[in-house]
């Protein structure tokens, strides 16, 4: 595989001095703010070095001064290609240690808001990634139906991004009128879709050329990394903590994990689009079941009334003003809560002390671990294939900087 | 009705992992290993050990590659500050924590140990490769040491950057803010001018809060640790 000088054969004097490089930080196939310093010998990769933190904002730290609630938005800035994703980890850490379960209407219209994200990431990723390896039209084409996805995120949040519409106990509001049938008939037509992305790409000889072989990560080594998500399933190893550790409603749901044997670049291109077949499954799966009642729990220390209710209700009145200024109070405890988010497992360490604001909550992003092994990935490979496996790490600089 | 028995199965099943197997885990590991676990506790349903400075290697080298245990992947390692307990000799300022994850077993394990400003951690980069930036990422924000990191850099913060921010006592806001100087020509950095002073609202009661705030007209109360002061 490397073809070092050394193996080439060259004679003394023609032999290359190694070139240091930097790529980025502002450079498009960075994939955000990465600044990579690389070590050439010719253009072959023998050294990389990815300097990160150019997008730090002190996440951990700000939610250490802000009430549970008031933390909620700083996790659709983490991951902003899934941002639903993201929330859905705290809330469920804040309701293991509430002691509170979210209602069946919520649990099913998160899973679909998290399937939704699932298949938006997925879109992304794999047209930008084609557009790293030289294919333009999967961009063109993918970003006016990831478009259509985010107008679903507007209807039900107001945002077309940072929705901060999971909240612990449920989420903001119910789904408004005529949105699950069109939800459902984007489910309908997105295969269409998917079916065109993968005759420009699965079976494309540049694509092939440029992804098949390259950055290869059997399992052992997978695991040794800390990879999570399609990374480690395109290595063949089987999990996926939406089966394995079902949350929500996803033990209710019919869907296979797809599973990559080659744990190369295009074995996770592979595994990501089989993925959002499933998603689209899991989607229609909690449409068709999703049932009627309340979508945040019951209980108004935790839930603001409806604005009806504080027209009348003086009590209601006060439970709101107590919420949004001081907040609820979370007993002492810590958890580790983890959720599949499309990128791997994204999890939160929170530790409560018992006061509104969160005494520490660590973030725990699939990104920060498959970024620190790039170079063992990209060790002996072309300066070209360098770009492809950050293409096929899928890494989006909001969670791995925080 | 319907409603009730959902939330009985679905109760059972988000947090799936079963207490009694993680007893039994919990219950192996300490016959195996138990001089070096100095404490097993369950919190929340998450298994919780904690370890000695130097048994820590040895720890997480038994929780990889003993056939039981299979702990496979180090999902996490951070700190937690509790500056009040600096002074406790038993303890110590941080905790280190080591989220570890089996995929055999489906479960989930968490090491803790304690670690003073001076403590130096041994690197678990040799057992499990992912420690390396994690432990970067726990020297830059708590500046705790690990011995055997051979790469032990900043990570996330400034290049040039002083003190580490997620320690209890460095303030939200920071020391520096930095803007781009037109005649200099470059970006320079300042000390931090806030326009009005940091409020941190104490909202742990609407009334507590009133007792250590000074309002106007109450000087004569009790003496504020912060807020209005009367001017002459």
């Amino acid at each position: 595989m490397t073809n070092t000088a050394e193996n080439l054969d060259l004679a003394e004097e023609t032999r290359i001095k190694p070139y240091t490089m930097n790529f980025g930080p502002q450079h498009p196939a960075a994939h955000g703010v990465l600044r990579l310093v690389l070590e050439l010998e010719g253009e072959i990769v023998e050294r990389a070095d990815p300097h990160i933190g150019l997008l730090h904002r002190g996440t951990e730290k700000l939610i250490e001064h802000k009430t549970y609630l008031q933390a909620v938005p700083y996790f659709d800035r983490l991951d902003y290609v899934a941002p639903m994703n993201q929330e859905h980890a705290f809330a469920l850490a804040v309701e293991k240690l509430l002691g509170i379960t979210a209602p069946p209407r919520a649990q099913y219209i998160r899973v679909l808001f998290c399937e939704l994200g699932r298949i938006l990431n997925h879109i992304l990723n794999i047209t930008t990634y084609a557009l790293d390896v030289g294919a333009l039209t999967p961009a063109l084409w993918g970003f006016e139906e990831r478009e259509k996805g985010m107008e679903f995120y507007e209807r039900v949040s107001g945002a077309r991004l940072h929705a901060n519409y999971f909240r612990p106990g449920g989420v903001h509001q119910d789904l408004p009128a005529g949105l699950a049938d069109d939800m459902a008939a984007w489910c309908d037509a997105l295969p269409k879709f998917l079916d065109d992305l993968e005759s420009l790409l699965t079976n494309n000889r540049i694509f092939k050329q440029r992804t098949v072989d390259i950055g290869v990560v059997n399992a052992e080594q997978a695991l040794d990394w800390g990879f999570s998500g399609p990374m480690l399933r395109a290595s063949g190893v089987a999990w996926d903590l939406r089966k394995s550790q079902p949350y929500e409603s996803y033990a209710d749901m019919t869907f296979d994990i797809p599973v990559g044997k080659t744990g190369d670049c295009y074995a996770r291109y592979l595994v990501r689009m089989a993925e959002m077949r499933e998603s689209l499954k899991i989607m229609k799966q909690a449409l068709e079941k999703m049932p009627q009642g309340p979508v945040k729990v019951d209980d108004r220390k935790v839930a603001p009334p409806t604005r009806a209710e504080m027209k009348s209700s003086m009590e209601a009145m006060i439970h709101h003003f107590k919420l949004y200024t001081e907040g609820y109070h979370v007993p002492a405890g810590e958890t580790y809560t983890a959720v599949e988010a499309p990128k791997g497992e994204f999890a939160v360490y929170l530790v409560a002390d018992g006061t509104n604001k969160p005494y520490k909550c660590k973030i725990r992003a699939p990104g920060f671990a498959h970024l620190q092994a790039f170079e063992f990935m990209a060790k002996g490979h072309q300066l070209a294939d360098a770009v492809a496996i950050i293409g096929s790490l899928d890494i989006v600089f909001g969670e791995i900087d925080r | 009705m319907a409603c009730c028995s959902f939330k009985r199965r679905s109760r059972g099943r988000t947090h799936a992992l079963p207490a009694e197997s993680l007893q039994t885990l919990s219950d192996h590991i300490t016959g195996k290993i138990g001089k070096r676990i100095s404490g097993a506790e369950f919190a929340k349903d998450e298994l919780v050990l904690w370890t000695a400075l130097s048994d820590l290697p040895a720890v997480l080298v038994f929780l990889r590659d003993d056939p039981a245990c299979d702990f496979k992947l180090l999902m996490d390692i951070t700190a937690v500050d509790y500056p009040a307990r600096a002074a406790d000799a038993d303890k110590g300022r941080f905790e280190i924590v080591y989220n570890l994850l089996s995929l055999r077993l489906n479960q989930r394990i968490r090491i803790k140990l304690y670690a003073n400003e001076d403590t130096t951690i041994p690197s678990a980069t040799a057992i499990f490769s992912a420690a390396g930036w994690f432990e970067r990422e726990v020297w830059d924000m708590y500046g705790i040491v690990f011995d055997g990191n051979a790469d032990l850099r900043r990570i996330l913060t400034d290049y040039g950057f002083e003190g580490h921010p997620l320690r209890k006592d460095f303030p939200l806001t920071g020391y520096v803010e930095l803007r781009y100087d037109e005649e200099l020509k470059r970006v320079v950095y300042e000390p931090v001018k806030l326009t009005q002073d940091f409020r941190s609202f104490d909202f742990l009661s609407p009334w507590e809060a009133m007792t250590a705030v000074q309002l106007p007209g109450d000087e004569k109360a009790v003496k504020p640790a912060h807020g209005w002061k009367a001017t002459k």
